[in-house]
C-alpha cells in the first residue's frame, strides 16, 4: 500500500529525515516511536503534504502513485488521513458543515454522488457513537474552545467518517487522560480492516496497550535504526530512549 | 478643487436655494464654509489615504431631476416587509405610507411642527467634521428627509432608505441628508443603501444624523455594494441625548472610493454602543472607515468590531478614535480591527487613537494584519477540501461574525448571500 524508499526532508535547509524505508501493507498496524525530536511528526506532515517541509530525496508510492507528487487534499481524496497532533481551531466553520464538505469533495474524486442530507446524519451518528461524542459538540465551530481529549475524540471521529486507506495518527495520545485514551483506541480498533493500515506515531508505549501494533520502528536522528514487533515497544518504554541514543550515538561516531 | 467645479455648484446652489426657507440660514453659512475650506486634499490628516476630490469631477450635474421607473427599483430594492424611503440624487423622493413613524421632507419638518427638534439636531455633526465635504453636505440641506419615531413605539418593520445616484445620462453628484428623531423607549431598525444606476461617474456625500432619547433602541445597517464609476462620503453621526443602545453594522462590498464616518456621541450616563463593519475588497477599490466614540459622560459602554478582506489590489483604511472627556468617567470602550490581505498589491492603513482625559477607564484597542491562516488551510486540504473551497471556508467565517450582527434576518441573508456570492462559498 505504502512504499517509503529513502526518504529524506529539511526545513529551512535543516534536514529532519535523514533516509526514511517503510513498507505498509493492508490490513497493518506500524507503530514509530522515537524521542523527542527524531523526525517523527515530520514524517506524518511530509505523507500528508504538509508545505513547510521540502522534500530533498527519496520516494513514496501509495496505491501504485507517486504521492509526493500530489497536493495535500489528492492525497486525501485518495485515502491518506493524517490526525493532527494539533488539530486547528477555525471559528466560522461548525464541524458538521466541514466534515459533509470533506465527505462530499472526497465522494465527487471518487466519481460517487454527494450523500444526501438522511444519508449523511445517519452516517455522522453511528460515528459519533463510536467515539463517544456529542452532537452538540459537531454543531459548534471547528475545535474553537474544545478540550485536549475533545479535539483528539474530534479527530478519529473524522477518520472514521472519511474511511481512510492509510490512517496516520500523530501523537493523537498525547494529552489524553486514560479514559479518552479507551476511547480513542476503540475508535481506531472499530476502523481496523484487511484492506485498511494505520500508521502510529507515539512517544509511550502506552497507546500501544490498546492499539496493538504488527510492527514497531524506532525513529532516531531522522532514520529508522531499530524494527521489531510489539514487544520492541515493550523494550523501549523499560530501558527508555537513552539506550537508543547511546547505542546510535556510538554508531554514528565509528 | 478648480474654478469651473466652484462656480458650477455656487450656481447650482444658488437656483436650488429658497431664502425664506427655515433651513436658508444654516445652508448660507454652510456654502460660505465651503468656499473657505475647499475639498479636502490628502495632506489632510484626515483624509491622508483618500484623495476624495479627485472623484469630483467639474461638470457634474447636482441635484437633477430624475423619475425611478419600477424596473430601476425592482433592481435595488432590498428583501422583506419595510418601509422605504427613495432619495433620488440628494432629493426626498418618497416614502411608504405608514403610520409607524413620521416621514416627510426635512424643509417641512424644519417649518413646521418639528421646527425645534430641527434647530437644536441638524448639524451636529458639523463639529466633528470640519471639511468642505461636510459643509457642501449642508449646504443643499433643504432636499433632506426627515423621520420621527414616537415616544415607546416599537416599529415592527425596517425603515430602508433608498439613496439613489441617477447617473445613466450624466455623471452626478449627490448630497442627500438625514435627520432621525428616535423618542424615548422606541425601538426602530434603519437600513441605508446605496445605489447608482448607470455607468457615469457618480458621486454622492451623505450625511445622516440619529438624535437617540433616553431607553431607546436603534439598530442601523449601511449597505455599500456599489459599480466602480461609484464613490461616496457617507458620514453617521449617533447622538445619544439619553441612556440609549445603538447598534451600527456597515457592509461595504464594492465601489470606486468609498469614505464611511460613522459617529457615537455618549451625552448621557450609561449609555451603550455597538459598531460593527465589514468591508470586502478587490480590484481598485478603496474603503475608509473612520469611527469616532466621544464619551462625554460617565459610565459608558462602547464596543467596535471591524474586519476587512483585501484581495486584488484594493486598499482598506481603518482610523478609529475614542475620546473620553474629562467627566467620563468608568468608561469602557473597546475596539478591534482585523484584515486579511490575500495579495502583494493589497494594502491596509489602520490606526487607532485614543484620547483620555479621565483617570478611572478601561479602554483597550488592537489591530491586526495577515495572510490566510495556512495552518487552517492545510487542515481542510488535508481533509480533502480543495484549495479553493477551503480559501472560501474560512474568508467566509472570518466575515460571518459581522453578519450575525444584523438582527433583521431577510437584510442579514441578502448579504450573507452577497458575500457568499464573492467569495464563491456555496456549502
Amino acid at each position: 500500500m505504502l512504499t517509503i524508499k529513502n526518504l529524506q526532508a529539511s526545513i529551512e535547509d535543516k534536514p529532519i529525515l535523514r533516509g526514511i524505508n517503510l513498507d505498509i501493507k493492508p490490513g497493518e498496524v506500524h507503530a514509530i516511536m522515537g524521542p523527542n525530536g527524531s523526525g517523527k511528526s515530520t514524517l506524518a506532515s511530509v505523507l500528508a503534504g504538509r508545505t513547510q517541509f521540502e522534500v530533498t530525496g527519496g520516494s513514496v508510492e501509495f496505491m501504485g502513485k507517486d504521492l509526493l507528487e500530489m497536493s495535500p487534499e489528492d492525497r486525501a481524496r485518495e485515502g491518506v488521513f493524517l490526525a493532527f497532533q494539533y488539530p486547528v481551531e477555525i471559528p466560522g466553520v461548525s464541524t458538521t458543515n466541514f466534515i459533509k464538505t470533506a465527505v462530499n469533495e472526497i465522494r465527487k474524486y471518487r466519481g460517487q454522488e454527494p450523500l444526501d442530507a438522511v444519508s449523511f446524519l445517519k452516517m455522522m451518528k453511528e460515528k459519533m457513537k463510536l467515539v463517544n461524542i456529542d452532537q452538540s459538540l459537531l454543531s459548534r465551530s471547528l475545535n474553537e474552545g474544545f478540550s485536549g481529549g475533545e479535539k483528539k475524540r474530534n479527530e478519529i471521529f473524522q477518520m472514521t467518517m472519511l474511511e481512510p486507506r492509510l490512517a496516520i495518527l500523530d501523537e493523537t495520545d498525547s494529552g489524553l487522560d486514560i479514559d479518552a485514551l479507551r476511547i480513542v483506541a476503540n475508535g481506531v480498533n472499530q476502523a481496523r480492516t484487511k484492506d485498511n493500515a494505520f500508521l502510529v506515531v507515539t512517544h509511550y508505549q502506552r497507546l500501544l496497550d490498546y492499539i496493538v501494533p504488527d510492527f514497531v520502528h524506532v525513529l532516531y536522528n531522522g532514520r529508522i535504526v531499530k524494527s521489531g514487533t510489539k514487544e520492541l515497544a515493550m523494550e523501549l518504554e523499560e530501558k527508555g530512549y537513552d539506550f537508543i541514543k547511546s547505542e546510535f550515538a556510538v554508531t554514528e561516531e565509528a | 478643487m478648480s474654478m469651473s467645479q466652484d462656480n458650477h455648484i455656487a450656481t447650482q446652489y444658488a437656483s436650488r436655494l429658497d431664502p425664506g426657507s427655515a433651513l436658508a440660514p444654516l445652508q448660507e453659512k454652510a456654502m460660505q464654509e465651503f468656499k473657505t475650506l475647499g475639498l479636502p486634499t490628502v495632506k489632510h490628516e484626515e483624509w491622508k489615504y483618500t484623495r476624495i476630490s479627485s472623484t469630483f469631477r467639474p461638470d457634474m450635474a447636482l441635484a437633477q431631476h430624475a423619475e425611478l421607473s419600477e424596473a430601476d427599483v425592482n433592481g435595488f430594492r432590498l428583501p422583506g416587509d419595510a418601509i422605504e424611503i427613495f432619495v433620488v440624487n440628494g432629493v426626498f423622493k418618497s416614502a411608504s405610507a405608514t403610520e409607524e413613524v413620521t416621514i416627510m421632507p426635512l424643509e417641512q419638518a424644519a417649518a413646521g411642527p418639528f421646527a425645534d427638534i430641527v434647530k437644536e439636531n441638524l448639524g451636529h455633526s458639523s463639529k466633528y467634521h470640519p471639511d468642505g465635504i461636510h459643509a457642501l453636505n449642508t449646504a443643499f440641506v433643504n432636499g433632506g428627509v426627515f423621520i420621527h419615531v414616537k415616544r415607546g413605539k416599537v416599529v415592527e418593520k425596517p425603515i430602508y432608505i433608498y439613496y439613489v445616484n441617477y447617473n445613466k445620462t450624466v455623471s452626478t453628484l449627490a448630497l442627500p441628508r438625514t435627520l432621525v428623531y428616535v423618542s424615548a423607549a422606541a425601538q426602530v431598525q434603519i437600513a441605508e443603501h446605496h445605489v447608482s444606476l448607470g455607468s457615469h461617474d457618480a458621486v454622492t456625500n451623505q450625511v445622516t444624523e440619529v438624535i437617540v432619547e433616553q431607553d431607546a433602541v436603534v439598530n442601523y445597517y449601511k449597505i455599500q455594494n456599489e459599480g466602480p464609476a461609484a464613490s461616496m462620503v457617507c458620514t453617521t453621526h449617533f447622538r445619544q441625548t439619553g441612556k440609549a443602545l445603538c447598534n451600527a453594522t456597515t457592509i461595504s462590498l464594492s465601489g470606486n472610493i468609498v469614505r464611511n464616518n460613522l459617529n457615537m456621541v455618549m451625552e448621557a450616563d450609561h449609555g451603550e454602543s455597538h459598531m460593527y463593519g465589514l468591508y470586502l475588497l478587490d480590484g481598485k477599490t478603496l474603503v475608509d472607515n473612520h469611527t469616532i466614540v466621544d464619551n462625554v459622560k460617565p459610565h459608558c459602554f462602547s464596543n467596535e468590531l471591524y474586519k476587512g478582506i483585501m484581495d486584488g489590489a484594493s486598499t482598506g483604511v481603518f482610523n478609529g478614535k475614542i475620546f473620553v472627556r474629562q467627566d467620563a468617567q468608568k468608561t469602557n470602550a473597546y475596539q478591534s480591527n482585523k484584515n486579511v490581505l490575500l495579495t502583494n498589491e493589497a494594502s491596509v492603513n489602520t490606526k487607532p487613537q485614543l484620547e483620555i482625559f479621565a483617570d478611572d477607564v478601561k479602554c483597550s484597542h488592537g489591530c491586526t494584519v495577515g495572510k490566510l491562516d495556512e495552518e487552517a488551510m492545510f487542515y481542510l486540504r488535508a481533509r480533502g477540501i480543495s484549495e479553493k473551497n477551503a480559501r472560501s471556508l474560512l474568508l467566509h467565517a472570518f466575515a460571518v461574525d459581522i453578519l450575525d450582527n444584523i438582527k433583521t434576518a431577510p437584510l442579514r441573508e441578502y448579504v450573507d448571500h452577497l458575500i457568499s456570492e464573492r467569495l464563491g462559498f456555496n456549502f
